[in-house]
């Protein structure tokens, strides 16, 4: 297994090197240094010379892939690339367009993203998983068409509505939670709840449905049929036979998401002002500061890649059948 | 116990209730069952009900709870600040925080209109000395004048805010001082620093900071401005430049450089608590300059401290942790989540002001004369993204200030033929509204550079562009505009001058004559009828070419994006089609307006400037020649390239001016040449509004100072009162949720449990006596 994982971390690299690439190209297509000198000097008395000082400083006055009037070394490294964006490559992201540190952000940031992402994530999935089962349970009945129709309705409203919805309610009219913001330690509580509780919901319809289709497929298997011919309650069949078989497509789609968590979720932390990753992304599109949009896509690509050889891993301790070399 | 006193619910009082309804209801057992049944579930619910329910305060209370009654405003902001080094900081959003902590030499009072000037931390205005280019003394009027030198006076026993800077061991040594990032490894952030002191402000501390402003590596907006008037900057630069270079080259890029090693020739401290600034020729503009946190002193140990090795690689730098000598100090920046600032304990002897008008002393505004400033513990400021939210806390009591939302306007306020004023609900909550026009312009420009609409070819064809600019100025109604898109919000401009500075003019006299007419007391604007004339006459009868009959298509630049999507755009097209000429809005991002405007590549375009000073010199530059976006390189604020001989020679003799009846009557003529050119096609002074729940006290809009939170109070003990009356939680809700819930589950498990039954019986049924032999 090893073996495996170091290739698979080898495999990673030209990936990344691509995105990186990828992402370095179109962050300067749509950007000139010149463009981002202005955004961060302002509007006011910006003079060419403020412009050029701010490039120098920030290393955007190199060219961009080769440097023809350096050396060998230099030649490839004295680049705004190798600069900018080979150094991710050893998590080192530098300082944000605004002279922040990035990876003092991102440590400070990752945390709130974490209190909201893991307990949505785990109460979700377990709730997904509890209202698959029920339904499954009364497969074939008006009970199971009727939560299939609610689970199509919950799928297609928008998560806006959801989360505008959610502090309308909970917090504007019936004042049982803050409608938005955050405090740290165990204050953080009474701001997650919403959160949670909205997050939880809007992934019902598509979890239940997902998760209903792979037990179905488990219950129709011929084990099922031979368990319930040896007389198991229903209850057992469900728990002790379909459940554990049906988890192994869920691990798959599940794991990979996990190192995913600590990027937050864009939409929930701008709406309830959690300052968590996804809102430091958010922001930074919106600041155009390339530094930490090009760190965070690095970042997340990283972890993609995490998830998946996860999952790999995650499949032989689940299923013995799988083995990886 | 089931009794919810103003919302804000006590541990015993929730279960109370709930015990007393459920076992009213005869549920209890039943509910016990499906607790035991759901055991993991209910318990976390219960534990999240309970510790919600075991609070002090109301449920929604976003501020921690040991901060109950507590002396503290709570306030907001949207955007995240950049910079907080007052070297570096040229924006309103960070002005609001390091205007509360750092002291320039001059401030603005804060009662008096029109604003004025007075001494901050000096004992008098600075006195102002002018000279000829031999040194010779001469007169303020004096044609000679080659240099102006202020002489500053310090208060002594001024003391900056304790911090870790200031620090000193028993040999009387910095604290805390690091040869290497390896030792300064423990400080992770500014709180672990446990020691701190303070010292006295001298002269040499503005001084240190006049150099900093000069000194090219901390980008200073104003470096370029200023170089052009102080003595010896431009020089200072190079100068520093240099000796940083070298500096780096030997101890690396973050190696400190002590500024006070290099000397200005025209900033010098004469004694402890005196220095002088020198400036070339006369600038009186400057005395504004004064009143901005560009001049805050900064102590070179503050500079030395945070120059440290290791400390920027974990955001301790000056630019996130100001230090000043203000009334209060920055204790948290979490620009992602809260800043707040606490009371500074060092400082100075300052009194809230004991004069103001009529209207100051019936408002209130004197009830708090001479008490010791600030009036404040401690403001709070959180991160507030969505008007949403902001708008729900500042209603639930939670923020005691808000502006207006678009969304909120029609319940915060109710336009009548008596004017704009608060609706009833506002009213009934005893919400105050706080008005002010601010002190700046958006307009509707044209670029003089451009063929069509510009002032280029030869007399003829310049006065035909003329007309039509003059054409599309009489269609274009702004008073509609803001009508529609501001709710009302701004006023017409009928010079880029807006109201409350001196050189603007109201009635009759102020409006412009090329656009309106004086009837019945009130301007209206002039017939289309007239605007088509113009038209014709500027060679585009009915809006096509006289000689080819094409239309006229005129392009309009416009950072907003989209091409002709918005309403508002739309509205725009619809003006111009008036006179059947064609609007093609061309929508980019502000990248690529900027580049346009850098070059002249526009034909028109919107845009706005906010004032820095309130001095009619800082709106009539908008037009200065010299200052065009084209000829200056981009750095010039005239983004029209207007440049008109006439106009030029009077701004040169009216910025040197003191206020004056002569200085008033070139500003006439300088808007009386702008008018005829219609360089603007249209402009308006927006107004702001902000809303003030009613336990906030001492709140007058200032349009240029921001360093004004010392004089707010707040009535702690009427907001507590306030937050719990308007936010008793509702309950009802819950116990719908977990009446659905149980009305759900319990035919639910009756039915699992039939099945179950049914398959069991099914399954003996369907067995065969052979079978029940084996």
């Amino acid at each position: 297994m090893l073996a495996y994982i170091i290739r698979r971390l080898a495999y990673a690299l030209p990936i990344l090197l691509g995105v990186n690439l990828l992402t370095f190209a179109l962050f300067f297509m749509v950007n000139t240094p010149d463009q981002m000198a202005r955004v961060q000097l302002g509007d006011k008395h910006v003079s060419e010379e403020a412009i050029e000082q701010w490039k120098a400083q920030r290393g955007y006055d190199k060219p961009l892939f080769i440097n023809t009037a350096e050396n060998s070394e230099g030649l490839l490294t004295d680049t705004i690339f190798f600069e900018k964006s080979a150094r991710l490559f050893v998590f080192d992201f530098g300082k944000s367009d605004e002279g922040r540190v990035i990876g003092a952000d991102i440590s400070e940031r990752m945390w709130p993203s974490l209190a909201v992402a893991l307990p949505t994530f785990i109460i979700g999935i377990s709730v997904n998983i509890v209202f698959a089962l029920f339904v499954v349970m009364f497969r074939a009945s008006a009970f199971d068409t009727a939560a299939m129709v609610l689970c199509v309705v919950l799928l297609s409203i928008s998560g806006v509505f959801y989360i505008l919805g959610g502090q309308y309610f909970f917090a504007k009219l019936w004042h049982l939670v803050p409608i938005s913001g955050y405090l740290a330690g165990t204050d953080a509580i009474r701001f997650l709840i919403l959160p949670v509780i909205i997050g939880v919901v809007a992934g019902i319809g598509g979890g239940t449905r997902l998760y209903r289709t792979l037990f179905l497929e488990e219950a129709n298997k011929d084990y099922v049929r031979t368990a319930r011919a040896k007389g198991v309650s229903e209850t057992a069949v469900l728990f002790r036979h379909i459940l554990p078989n049906g988890l192994i497509p869920i691990l798959t789609s599940v794991v990979v998401v996990i190192p995913s968590l600590f990027m937050g979720s864009l939409l929930i932390e701008s709406f309830f002002g959690i300052p968590g990753l996804g809102s430091y992304t958010l922001d930074a599109i919106q600041a155009q500061d390339f530094a930490i949009v090009r760190s965070m896509v690095f970042l997340g690509s990283v972890l993609y890649i995490l998830g998946l050889i996860l999952t790999d891993i995650s499949y032989t301790l689940v299923d013995p059948r799988v083995r990886l070399s | 116990m089931n009794t919810v006193v103003l919302g804000k619910m006590r541990c015993g009082g929730f279960t109370g209730r709930l015990q007393t309804g459920l076992k009213k209801s005869g549920w209890l057992k039943a509910v016990s069952a499906v607790t035991g049944r759901f055991g993991g579930a209910g318990l976390w619910l219960a534990g999240t009900l309970l510790l919600v329910g075991c609070s002090d305060q109301a449920w929604n209370n976003p501020h921690p709870e040991s901060e109950a009654s507590a002396n503290i405003l709570y306030s907001s902001f949207s955007e995240r600040p950049k910079f907080l080094d007052p070297a570096r900081s040229y924006s309103a959003d960070e002005s609001r925080f390091i205007d509360q902590i750092y002291e320039p030499p001059l401030a603005y009072d804060y009662l008096k209109r029109p604003y004025e000037l007075i001494p901050n931390t000096l004992t008098a205005m600075p006195d102002i000395r002018y000279s000829d280019a031999d040194g010779n003394e001469v007169d303020a009027n004096s044609e000679n004048i080659a240099f102006s030198t202020y002489h500053f006076q310090l208060q002594p026993g001024i003391r900056y805010q304790p911090h870790p800077a200031f620090a000193l061991n028993e040999n009387g040594e910095s604290r805390y001082l690091f040869a290497s990032a390896a030792e300064s490894e423990q400080y992770r952030s500014l709180d672990d620093f446990t020691e701190q002191g303070s010292r006295e402000l001298v002269a040499e501390d503005y001084v240190y900071q006049v150099k900093r402003l000069a000194d090219p590596k901390l980008l200073s907006p104003v470096r370029a401005l200023l170089s052009d008037y102080i003595v010896g900057m431009t020089e200072f630069s190079q100068i520093a430049s240099d000796t940083r270079k070298a500096l780096e080259e030997k101890a690396g890029k973050q190696a400190w450089l002590d500024l006070r090693e290099l000397s200005m020739a025209g900033v010098e401290a004469q004694s402890r608590y005196d220095f002088t600034i020198r400036l070339k020729g006369k600038y009186p503009q400057f005395k504004y300059w004064l009143a901005f946190h560009f001049f805050a002193p900064i102590p070179w140990e503050v500079d030395r401290f945070y120059h440290q090795p290791g400390l920027a690689d974990r955001n301790i730098v000056l630019n996130w942790h100001p230090v000043g000598t203000g009334p209060f100090m920055m204790t948290r920046n979490n620009p992602n989540e809260v800043i707040i600032l606490e009371k500074n304990p060092n400082y100075r002897a300052d009194y809230y002001p004991a004069e103001g008008s009529p209207e100051d002393v019936a408002a209130g505004l004197l009830d708090d004369a001479g008490k010791q400033l600030p009036l404040l513990d401690k403001v709070v400021y959180r991160l507030e993204k969505e008007a949403i939210p902001l708008w729900t806390k500042f209603m639930q009591g939670y923020y005691d200030r808000s502006g207006i939302a678009s969304d909120s306007f029609d319940q915060a306020i109710r336009v009548s033929s008596d004017g704009i004023g608060l609706s009833p609900e506002m009213t009934a909550k005893g919400v105050t509204l706080e008005k002010e026009v601010v002190l700046g312009s958006y307009y509707l420009a044209f670029n003089m550079l451009d063929p069509v609409v510009g002032d280029k070819g030869d007399a003829k064809s310049r006065e035909r562009a003329r007309k039509l600019r003059q054409a599309i100025a009489i269609v274009y109604d702004q008073q509609e505009m803001i009508s529609i898109f501001a709710n009302g919000r701004g006023e017409v401009a009928m010079s880029p001058i807006p109201p409350g500075i001196f050189g603007y003019q109201s009635g009759e006299e102020g409006i412009n004559p090329y656009v309106f007419d004086w009837v019945d007391g009130k301007p209206q604007r002039k017939s289309l009828e007239e605007a088509k004339r113009l038209l014709a006459e500027a060679g585009y009868p009915g809006g096509r070419h006289a000689k080819t009959g094409e239309p006229l298509v005129l392009n309009l630049d416009t950072p907003t994006g989209g091409s002709g999507g918005s309403a508002m755009q739309n509205w725009m097209i619809k003006q111009f089609k008036k006179l059947n000429i064609q609007l093609n809005i061309r929508g980019t991002d502000y990248n690529r307006f900027k580049e346009k405007m850098q070059t002249g590549n526009a034909q028109l375009f919107q845009w706005g400037w906010l004032a820095d000073y309130p001095d009619a010199e800082n709106f009539l530059f908008l037009q200065y020649g010299n200052n065009g976006q084209v000829i200056s390189g981009g750095s010039g604020v005239n983004s029209t390239n207007y440049n008109n001989a006439e106009y030029n020679r009077l701004f040169d003799q009216m910025q040197l001016m003191e206020d004056s009846p002569q200085r008033m009557e070139i500003i006439r003529r300088m808007i009386a040449i702008l008018q005829r050119d219609a360089v603007w096609a249209s402009g308006w002074h927006p107004h702001s509004y902000v809303l003030n729940n009613h336990w906030v006290r001492n709140v007058k809009a200032h349009g240029i100072s921001k360093s004004v939170v010392k004089y707010f109070a707040v009535d702690t003990e009427q907001r507590s009162q306030a937050q719990a009356a308007w936010n008793a939680p509702v309950l009802w809700p819950i116990f719908v949720v977990v009446g659905i819930l149980l009305i759900a589950l319990l035919p639910g498990y009756r039915g699992f449990r039939r099945r179950q039954q049914r398959r069991i019986q099914t399954a003996l049924t369907n067995t065969t006596p052979a079978e029940k032999e084996g």
